[in-house]
């Protein structure tokens, strides 16, 4: 095979996110124990309800145990060995850009996310989660005349104590999941989201969190209540640098859509994946979940995923309400040794309700992933209806791809639709685009981006030009 | 003749003592053949005779091993090349069998294919108005519609179709040789006649074809300068379009047979 090129001239190792950012933070010991949640509330300055909710959450967490179901496998996290509170040193909470350190304006402008309003291209406004602390939030006022509050959870606490108390927790349980449970205990920001009734957000919100510190574990909480007849699109976007050991990564993102109310929700997940030989890289265990209360409701959750050493994922939707939908449109790339376990749950409740779910998973190196669905329909959901298709990319000999559809149906009327495809990049179909002119890497990333095109069409413009070159850089290094 | 007149016998493809392999087997042996600028080559053979080897080989199809023997592209080493810089000196293989891709326009894919060659030769990225006039007049011209651009690549095309749109990346990558590859991809006579015309059009008298065949049919409608009848491993024996006629009327058996006494 004289032709065959050698796949040891590619290098894999591309993350050009991975620089560290030299700032002064302030942290509370490691370990995890009742008195360091005691500090960060009162780091926070919390009200007395929250602490106590942090502390319920953390005593029913010593009594869980972390789930094995998933295909994964990695060394399992001493979790009295982390920080669970790291933030910049700030002498005053900034009150505008102005007072926000420049070096960490810096760190945003060198990741693509200007925060400087002026310079922000096609308004989108932005929050900024720096290791534990949301450091800036773009456009408020601007949004505030429409009624709409968009700040970090910690000042909604402050400033909107009753919004968040009736939703807080009200999607993702504090008992969900053994993640879930840690991330109520210790989460220390995110987004707050708010839009009143009949508004429809001007702008896209978006969220982009950056761990920094060493040892930290980023717990941030995301919730999002679009009210009756309201609109909102937000996006989510991360990135942490590049280091030896693993950082953990365990968030909620907790959706309340409300009567004839649509968000739509898109991610691009770029943590750090390790280097090519599997060392270091976040785990990123997520709990997603929407939750569709009134009639007519409608949640999208749009996500691509390059990033992390292991993903443990599954955005999910509650469609409660009459006629309510739920989709689910997910790209997962693994390489290198990057495992992930993703998918999505889709609970029919309400009548007439329905669901789609496209997933399209690529995998190359000696990466494995698993698309991991449910589809349940309850009794009552007279006419739901499902629509599921997973596909899954092979690139070389050494990844694995599996798919695990579960389908839990007890009303008669339900139709549900499931297509699965495994499919390999030929030969054929690499020698052809070579024989075309193109490099081989411009001939996969082509390839991957057409096998995904349903997806990315999903996305907002300047996300979608953003994740195609991000899955080209991806793939670097992946064919043999 | 096509482009007879205009041949300039400037050798743009020159193939010396070239031996390759499949796997283990040995496939061309001692294989020699000249084409100069604006010549017309068919080269015949029964199925199986390995014929296709040869266009694999010279376009540089991985799974191939090249054991002895020189191949000059314009003056270059063209076996020292990747297969993608080959494409890019102008070097184009008609497929037997194009392939599909999901997902992928041809409108894209033709981008990308272009940009390709120009970024190749030090040229800058054509802008999309440019490039997308350039495709619609190069697509007028051999009757394919705006809605086939908009299609994924070869999915849902039928073989005709696919050789049509073989045909426009032709015409828009300008190659200095074609290889049109034909061993045993049955066409129907009409789709022959699409491709053929297709192909003809884009003969100036300066481009070369190598027609790689098993029938004499698709040679009634390009007309060759050469017959070369492939057997072996090897050209035993070269003509004009006369040869094809007597190959097609004694049959490659008795014909090779009497060639070899």
């Amino acid at each position: 095979m004289a032709q065959k090129p050698d796949i040891e001239d590619f290098s894999g190792d591309k993350y050009k996110y991975g620089f560290t950012t030299d700032i002064e933070t302030e942290s509370a010991p490691k370990g995890l124990n009742e008195d360091i949640i005691r500090l960060i509330s009162k780091k926070k300055n919390e009200p007395e309800w929250l602490l106590e909710k942090r502390l319920k959450a953390y005593k029913h967490w010593l009594t869980m145990v972390e789930p094995t179901w998933a295909k994964l496998a990695y060394e399992k996290v001493n979790y009295q060995d982390l920080f669970y509170y790291a933030a910049p040193k700030q002498k005053v909470k900034p009150q505008s850009l102005d007072d926000v350190d420049p070096e960490l304006l810096k760190t945003y402008d060198k990741l693509g996310i200007p925060l400087k309003e002026q310079e922000v291209l096609s308004g989108v406004a932005v929050d900024a989660v720096f290791d534990s602390v949301s450091v800036a939030t773009t456009y408020r006022a601007k949004l505030k005349e429409q009624g709409i509050i968009f700040c970090s959870i910690s000042e909604a606490v402050k400033e909107h104590p009753d919004l968040v108390q009736k939703y807080l927790g009200s999607v993702v349980p504090y008992t969900d999941n053994f993640f879930a449970c840690l991330n109520s205990a210790v989460f220390t920001d995110g987004s707050f989201v708010y839009i009143p009734k009949g508004v429809k957000c001007p702008m896209e919100l978006s969220t982009y969190f950056r761990i920094n510190a060493q040892n930290t574990g980023q717990f941030e909480r995301t919730l999002i209540v679009a009210d009756e007849k309201s609109y909102v699109s937000y996006l989510e976007g991360c990135t942490a640098p590049q280091r030896d050991e693993n950082q953990l990564h365990a968030a909620i993102v907790e959706i309340v859509v409300l009567k004839d109310a649509e968000v739509k929700y898109s991610t691009v997940q770029n943590w750090y994946p390790g280097d090519k030989f599997g060392k270091g890289g976040v785990y990123n265990f997520v709990t997603k979940r929407a939750a569709c209360r009134g009639d007519n409701a409608k949640v999208s959750w749009t996500q691509v995923e390059t990033g992390s050493a292991v993903t443990w994922k599954y955005p999910s939707c509650v469609l409660q309400g009459d006629n309510s939908s739920g989709e689910f449109y997910s790209v997962a790339i693994t390489n290198n040794f990057q495992q992930a376990d993703t998918g999505t749950k889709m609970i029919h409740l309400g009548k007439n309700t329905s669901s789609r779910i496209i997933s399209k998973g690529i995998s190359a190196g000696h990466s494995n992933q698993t698309y991991r669905g449910l589809v349940k329909v309850a009794k009552g959901a007279s006419n739901a209806r499902n629509y599921s298709q997973c596909d899954s990319l092979l690139i070389g000999q050494t990844c694995g791809s599996h798919t695990v559809p579960y389908i839990e149906n007890e009303n008669r009327t339900a139709v549900l639709e499931h297509e699965a495809t495994t499919s390999k990049i030929s030969e054929e179909q690499l020698f052809y685009c070579r024989q075309r002119g193109l490099t081989e890497e411009q001939a996969v990333g082509l390839i991957v981006n057409g096998f995904c095109k349903e997806v990315m069409q999903k996305l907002p413009m300047e996300f979608a030009i953003e994740a195609a070159k991000l899955i080209n850089i991806s793939l670097e290094g992946s064919v043999g | 003749m096509s482009g007879n007149k205009r041949m300039t016998n400037k050798p743009i493809l020159e193939i010396k003592n070239l031996y390759a392999k499949a796997g283990e087997k040995e496939i061309i042996k001692n294989f020699n053949l000249s084409i100069n600028e604006g010549e017309v080559h068919a080269i015949m053979g029964p199925n199986g005779a390995g014929k296709s080897t040869l266009s694999h080989v010279l376009t540089g199809k991985p799974g191939y091993e090249v054991t002895s023997g020189e191949v000059f592209f314009n003056g270059k080493d063209l076996l020292s090349l990747k297969t993608e810089d080959r494409a890019n000196e102008g070097l184009f293989l008609i497929m037997q069998y194009p392939i599909e891709i999901e997902g992928v326009s041809f409108m894209t894919f033709l981008k990308y294919a272009l940009n390709a060659k120009r970024q190749y030769n030090g040229e800058p990225e054509l802008d999309t108005m440019g490039f997308m006039k350039l495709v619609r007049t190069e697509a007028e011209k051999l009757g394919i519609s705006q809605e086939m651009l908009k299609r994924a690549v070869n999915v849902g095309f039928s073989g005709g179709e696919k050789k049509r749109m073989e045909t426009l990346q032709m015409a828009l990558l300008k190659p200095a040789v074609s290889i049109l590859d034909e061993a045993d991809s049955g066409l129907d006579i009409d789709a022959l006649k699409v491709v053929s015309q297709g192909i003809n059009s884009l003969l100036d008298g300066k481009r070369s074809l190598l027609i790689i065949t098993h029938h004499q049919d698709l040679l009634e409608y390009i007309e060759p300068d050469f017959v070369h009848v492939f057997s072996d491993g090897h050209i035993i024996k070269t003509g004009d379009k006369t040869l094809a006629l007597e190959l097609e009327a004694k049959g490659y058996t008795s014909f090779i047979k009497e060639a070899a006494c």
